[in-house]
């Protein structure tokens, strides 16, 4: 080797960033960008197929990070636009780009999300999408557009954008109300939270109606027979029922906040309840969900779930002495880290930096309300990002951190374990599987927060006791 | 029923799926169809991709987050020393600065990122944004230039300019702004540049070894564990040797018609191709004890490996590969060594291959082996069903169409994390495609579990 080593530039600990006071730039962003939150959703809907108006980089960028986290094929249409095509605009290559869609893929229904591209040249999305309507004079799959340039809002900002496109265009006025069935506005949560979440509406003798449901789409089984379009997603004509819905539960705290929300919406135009909750992590906002249940189906809670919460607080006894006190840094989408915060405030460990990349509505007092004792002590950053965060989390010394794979550098710098949570998940097999929710979710990751610590202990003692 | 039957080529794309034996021509070098679900990238991507191992650059993203957040420390590349360009740095641009201009906030963050990390350099990357606002990139980064003393260039990159190619090209431009600009004083007679080899899992510094062994210095590998400094002087060395020659062959030209460096295409993946760019390196030097040096270099080396790569190809001969790779030199490399492991490639396609290199592509190719250009999904699996391949190599993207049909899998692209090139190389080559082909789990996945029918006799097979 050749090359002379510089010394001031490696950081003390091999790891990553020295520096990180916030400032103009954006270092190692706590977020993505909002087309790929739209295409999750896409994702989520039987047989639909994503379509970004704008430079194919985009598409590909996003295929490759959501194949790396669920390990399943993501296919994103482009309308490739080249040079002349940013000048001159898009149409052609829409028009061109969306008839290729059809003869490939025989979608349902295509997902279009505009890109920072499309939107600064001012493409007209809802002109172009009449052209298609009009030449195909309903013969073709329905277009769908939401717009998401990435220069406003992240992923998570892109997603509910998705959601509320998708519900304001075909959920149609019901002819009557459907007791027994729920509508379900998740957030970005895994493959089998989504599988739990439906599997519990059942047990109140619910059918629930998840928008989006990628459950199966993302984490399908292996195949006998090509598929253009992974099969799974909720059909097109249970999202045209939701307005007959008894009620609709939409997950995450900030969402709450938003009266205009897909389930705002359906609420004000249909009629149909909605319930604003936390996501169904920790005991309480567990409580919280199933409540819910109850009150829309007039069921008190089945003895399996009153079992699980028995086991659950249970454990939360037998293990409090291990965690009792602990230190975590969590960071990731902002309704997850609120729900985090709540949960580790339960039970005993103190969430002392809590960050997003993400902006959302009342943030930090939603925040602050969920910790224990108020969140005085407690760094909350909205809008931050792993330069900032790292930065902090040096000075406050945590026992763990909690969140995405990218807080790995941190993580292994400051030598404590990462509890793997949210998106994307790149360095471990299984993030699909990772259960979270309800009851027994937050069973699954308590154990996963505790033997985290116990590994951690374990690891760092001079004795290596194998009885702790 | 054959499900591959269903599947069309679209007719925009006809013409650029081509047979050996089935006559006609093969149509490349052209846009991507818009809605073919193209596995491309666009031009930023590409030039993030040669410039990204400069590990004591700082490398700042100029546009709205998305750019620079998918690909924050995702690739192989490896740094002997310092590790700033596995950071992810953007000026995050917001809808205030998409309408009055991202200029300010661009120097504001140069200067803050310079001041904090104090880089060798600086690489200003435009996206697509900053292509349609008009910011004074040149301008912003000539000031701070001046300001911080830190030399800062601007890399023209916005997405749709092009493909990665041509992202590779602008990268080039940038990356010659540094030639010519260093000490070159201390550079021995026999001295040579390795472009367009990236480090990935530390293949340079065993490539680097051989030419040490043999006597040769590198000055400077272009761009993997990469210096600025070292780009500043590689202007001495007295050859180049180009490898991945889609995102180097632009700064390989400069380097000749400037410096009068003469370039050579090269691969270092497999033994033969290693073998060759060895002896070719030697050779240009007229030195026989170089050569001699070489010779030996490669006796050592392949007795080290061959007998265990015999072993594997003992228990590989006979199976079928599919190979999907971003330029079409890597391609070649590939179907020799797949070759040498006793396989046999019946698809190979590439992203970006040029006129030229389909030639070469076409002539090593077995009669009926299917060559294709800027592929999909479906077209992949289209071919993976119709040849009933046995082992797809490509990147993360086409690893689910594999999986999903109970094919095995290698990847080959920049974000593994084994060293392929080299003779070391080509021994985890094998057991990479051994682990994935002989893997018991094969007979558990439901396209494989049952008997495959045969089919019917094609061209492919008179060949062989």
């Amino acid at each position: 080797m050749t090359t002379t080593v510089d010394q001031d530039m490696v950081s003390r600990h091999g790891g990553v960033l020295e520096s990180g006071a916030p400032g103009a730039a954006t270092q190692n962003a706590c977020k993505l960008c909002s087309p790929l939150g739209a295409a999750m959703v896409f994702k989520g809907i039987r047989n639909c197929l994503p379509f970004l108006h704008g430079s194919q980089g985009c598409a590909t960028y996003i295929r490759r990070y959501l194949i790396s986290h669920f390990r399943e094929p993501v296919d994103i249409a482009s309308s490739s636009f080249s040079e002349d095509d940013a000048i001159f605009g898009g149409a052609r290559n829409f028009g061109a780009g969306v008839e290729n869609v059809i003869r490939q893929y025989e979608p349902e229904l295509i997902g279009v999300a505009t890109t920072c591209l499309s939107e600064t040249i001012g493409e007209n999305m809802l002109g172009m999408i009449g052209d298609y309507q009009r030449e195909h004079a309903g013969d073709g799959p329905p277009l769908v557009h939401v717009s998401t340039p990435a220069y406003l809002g992240s992923h998570v900002d892109g997603y509910h954008a998705a959601v509320k496109a998708v519900a304001a265009q075909f959920v149609a006025e019901p002819a009557s109300r459907d007791a027994g069935r729920v509508n379900l506005l998740p957030a970005m949560v895994s493959c089998a939270d989504l599988r739990h979440l439906r599997e519990l509406c059942g047990m109140y003798g619910l059918k629930a109606t998840i928008l989006p449901d990628y459950s199966e789409t993302l984490e399908g089984e292996s195949w006998d027979a090509y598929h253009r379009i992974s099969p799974g997603g909720t059909p097109l004509e249970d999202v045209r029922g939701m307005g007959g819905s008894a009620a609709t539960l939409e997950l995450g705290h900030s969402q709450a906040e938003v009266k205009d929300t897909a389930a705002g919406w359906m609420e004000k135009q249909f009629g149909v309840r909605r319930h604003a909750l936390g996501w169904p992590l920790g005991v309480r906002h567990s409580d919280q969900f199933f409540t819910s249940l109850s009150e829309i189906s007039g069921r008190r809670m089945p003895a399996e779930i009153e079992g699980q919460r028995g086991r659950l607080v249970d454990s939360y006894v037998d293990a409090h002495k291990y965690i009792s006190g602990k230190r975590a840094v969590v960071f990731g989408d902002p309704d997850l880290v609120i729900a985090l915060a709540a949960f580790l405030s339960e039970i005993g460990i103190r969430p002392v930096i809590c960050a997003t990349g993400s902006k959302a509505r009342k943030w930090r007092e939603l925040l602050a309300a969920e910790i224990e004792g108020g969140g005085e002590d407690v760094e909350i950053l909205p809008e931050s990002d792993h330069a900032r965060i790292s930065e902090l989390a040096r000075e406050a010394q945590p026992d763990l951190l909690v969140g995405s794979s990218k807080g790995y550098p941190l993580a292994r710098e400051l030598g404590v374990p990462l509890v793997r949570i949210g998106f994307p998940i790149h360095d471990r097999f299984g993030a699909q599987r990772m259960l979270s929710v309800g009851y027994r979710g937050t069973q699954e990751l308590f154990d996963r927060v505790v033997n985290a610590l116990l590994e951690a202990k374990q690891e760092n003692s001079e004795t290596g006791y194998s009885y702790l | 029923m054959s499900q591959e039957q269903d599947i069309q080529i679209l007719e925009a794309r006809a013409d650029q799926v081509w047979t050996k034996g089935k006559g006609g021509e093969l149509a490349c070098d052209r846009k991507s169809t818009a809605g073919s679900v193209t596995q491309r990238a666009c031009a930023f991507c590409g030039s993030r991709v040669v410039l990204y191992p400069i590990a004591d650059a700082l490398h700042i993203v100029h546009g709205p987050i998305g750019c620079a957040v998918y690909n924050w420390d995702i690739r192989g590349s490896l740094s002997s020393g310092p590790q700033l360009h596995r950071n992810s740095f953007s000026t995050d641009l917001a809808e205030r600065e998409v309408i009055f201009g991202g200029e300010k906030k661009l120097k504001a963050a140069l200067v803050e990122l310079i001041e904090a990390n104090r880089p060798k350099a600086a690489f200003v990357y435009s996206t697509c944004i900053v292509g349609l606002i008009g910011d004074d990139v040149e301008a912003i980064c000539k000031g701070v230039t001046r300001e911080t003393g830190v030399e800062c260039i601007p890399v023209d990159s916005p997405g749709f300019k092009g493909t990665k190619k041509s992202g590779y090209q602008a990268a080039c431009e940038a990356a010659y702004r540094l030639v010519g600009t260093g000490d070159t004083s201390k550079i021995p007679k026999h001295a040579i540049n390795l472009l367009g080899e990236f480090n990935i899992a530390g293949e340079a510094w065993m490539i680097r070894d051989y030419f040490k062994r043999i006597g040769i210095e590198v000055v400077a590998t272009i761009t993997g564990d990469g210096r600025v400094d070292e780009l500043r002087r590689c202007h001495g060395a007295s050859l180049n040797l180009v490898q991945c020659s889609g995102s180097m062959a632009h700064l390989a030209k400069m380097l000749k018609e400037h410096h009068g460096i003469p370039m050579q295409r090269v691969s270092f993946f497999g033994f033969e191709d290693t073998a060759s760019a060895l002896y070719a390196a030697a050779e240009h030097f007229g030195d026989p004890e170089l050569m001699r040096r070489a010779e030996q270099v490669v006796r050592e080396e392949i007795s080290k490996y061959a007998p265990k790569i015999k072993d594997y190809r003992k228990r590989l001969k006979g199976k079928k590969a599919a190979l999907y790779v971003g330029g079409a030199f890597k391609a070649f490399s590939l179907v020799t060594a797949l070759r040498a492991l006793g396989m046999k490639t019946v698809l190979a396609g590439t992203q970006t291959g040029s006129a030229e290199d389909y030639g070469q592509l076409k002539e090593i190719c077995d009669p009926g082996t299917v060559i294709v250009d800027d592929s999909n999904p479906l077209e992949l699996a289209k071919f993976v069903l119709e040849k009933d391949v046995d082992l797809f190599i490509g990147g993360v993207k086409e690893r689910p169409i594999a999986f999903k049909l109970g094919v095995a899998f290698c990847d080959h692209n920049h974000e593994r994390k084994i060293p392929l090139a080299g003779f070391e190389g080509m021994l985890h080559f094998a057991e990479e495609v051994a682990r994935s082909v002989l893997s018991p789990v094969w007979k558990l996945a439901p396209r494989r579990s049952r008997p495959v029918i045969p089919e019917e006799p094609s061209n492919h097979h008179a060949g062989s």
